[in-house]
């Protein structure tokens, strides 16, 4: 295996240890979000962005590492983040997390993985199709909110880190 | 407060918060290009690598395959390496579940892991679908994008969290309303 490879390995083994012992692969707590009886999986992931906005921020600042940013298409991002949603409640797990719970014995997300490969194969059939129409729909490039805005994400960055505190405490006081 | 808090999400996302800055640090300076976390580009890659062995030329001349690469690169590892990092986890503190029909399902559905096993490859089949036109999944989008500020990011996190909501209240909520 080469360093690539080896990276990958070892990034996803912490990754994967980290989402399982965070309880982040438990349909219930899946579900849970959805339903707003359980935030575990909201904990999980507004501290990791939290702590990774401003370490990576702080990467860029120091031009030690460059950001890789996803362009934008409102219908992709919005119809297809959507349509994700729909499944994903059915289903319960993200791409991420589906293996992790099969890892973790919840065999029933075997069926999920099965299901994620079918609609990567479906997709790419349909891509063709997509890409001159609702992929095509409202495309503004890659952008960051500072530079949507206009403004440092200095600025933003710790108004973010006060809003999921803010968000911490309210979870923690509704109990959820 | 109405339980003692539990700061294991907290923690466990800390963690990963410390792994995707340094995933992203390290891999700038070994790989020379940024590595942040995501998952379900690897997904397209496993379908094609699977259907290339049956029909490869049809995933030879696939427009969608071609852009993607159909190929084993650093997050197809990252992802194997999620199921067994999370196996590791789970021996270790005990953790492992035998588990065909999860508890919230059979509370509204009973207990046939056929039914369940239907579901969730329907349901897995329109998340991977939803998750490609929008670019990304949770990981990628949401984990990885929001850290960044992307504004394509927290589009698309308004529809996972907005389609995940509409669709699990129509789906779990028992006669009654909620608990």
């Amino acid at each position: 295996m080469n360093a690539e490879l080896c990276l990958g390995l070892f990034t996803g083994i912490v990754f994967g240890a980290l989402l399982q012992q965070g309880r982040v692969v438990r349909f219930e707590n899946q579900i849970g979000a959805m339903l707003f009886r359980d935030m575990t999986i909201f904990k999980f992931m507004l501290s990791a962005i939290l702590v990774g906005m401003i370490g990576i921020y702080l990467l860029v600042s120091f031009e030690v590492v460059a950001l890789s940013v996803k362009a934008i298409s409102l219908g992709g991002n919005l119809i297809g983040g959507t349509l994700f949603g729909a499944g994903w409640a059915v289903c319960g797990y993200c791409p991420g997390t589906s293996v992790a719970a099969v890892a973790e014995g919840r065999l029933h997300a075997i069926w999920a993985v099965l299901g994620m490969l079918a609609g990567a194969a479906l997709y790419a059939e349909a891509y063709p199709w997509l890409k001159n129409s609702v992929l095509a729909w409202g495309t503004f490039g890659k952008i960051t909110l500072p530079s949507l805005l206009g403004v440092s994400p200095w600025l933003l960055v710790p108004m973010f880190v006060m809003a999921f505190l803010g968000l911490f405490v309210l979870f923690e006081k509704k109990g959820v | 407060m109405t339980k003692p808090v539990s700061w294991r999400p907290y923690i466990a996302g800390v963690l990963a918060g410390l792994l995707a800055i340094v995933s992203v640090w390290v891999s700038t300076g070994v790989l020379g290009k940024p590595k942040y976390l995501g998952a379900s580009t690897t997904f397209v890659r496993a379908a094609g690598l699977l259907e290339r062995t049956v029909a490869t030329d049809h995933v030879a001349e696939n427009e969608y395959y071609q852009a993607k690469k159909v190929r084993v690169d650093w997050q197809f590892m990252m992802v194997l390496g999620i199921a067994l990092g999370a196996f590791i986890a789970a021996k270790a503190g005990n953790d492992l579940h035998k588990e065909w029909v999860p508890p919230i399902w059979s509370d509204r559905f009973g207990g046939d892991g056929r039914l369940r096993a239907v579901a969730a490859f329907g349901g897995g089949l329109v998340a991977m679908f939803g998750a490609r036109m929008a670019g990304g999944c949770p990981s990628g989008h949401g984990m990885s994008g929001l850290m960044q500020l992307s504004v394509s990011g927290f589009l698309a996190m308004a529809g996972f969290f907005g389609g995940g909501v509409l669709v699990a209240n129509l789906v779990y909520r028992t006669k009654g309303g909620a608990k």
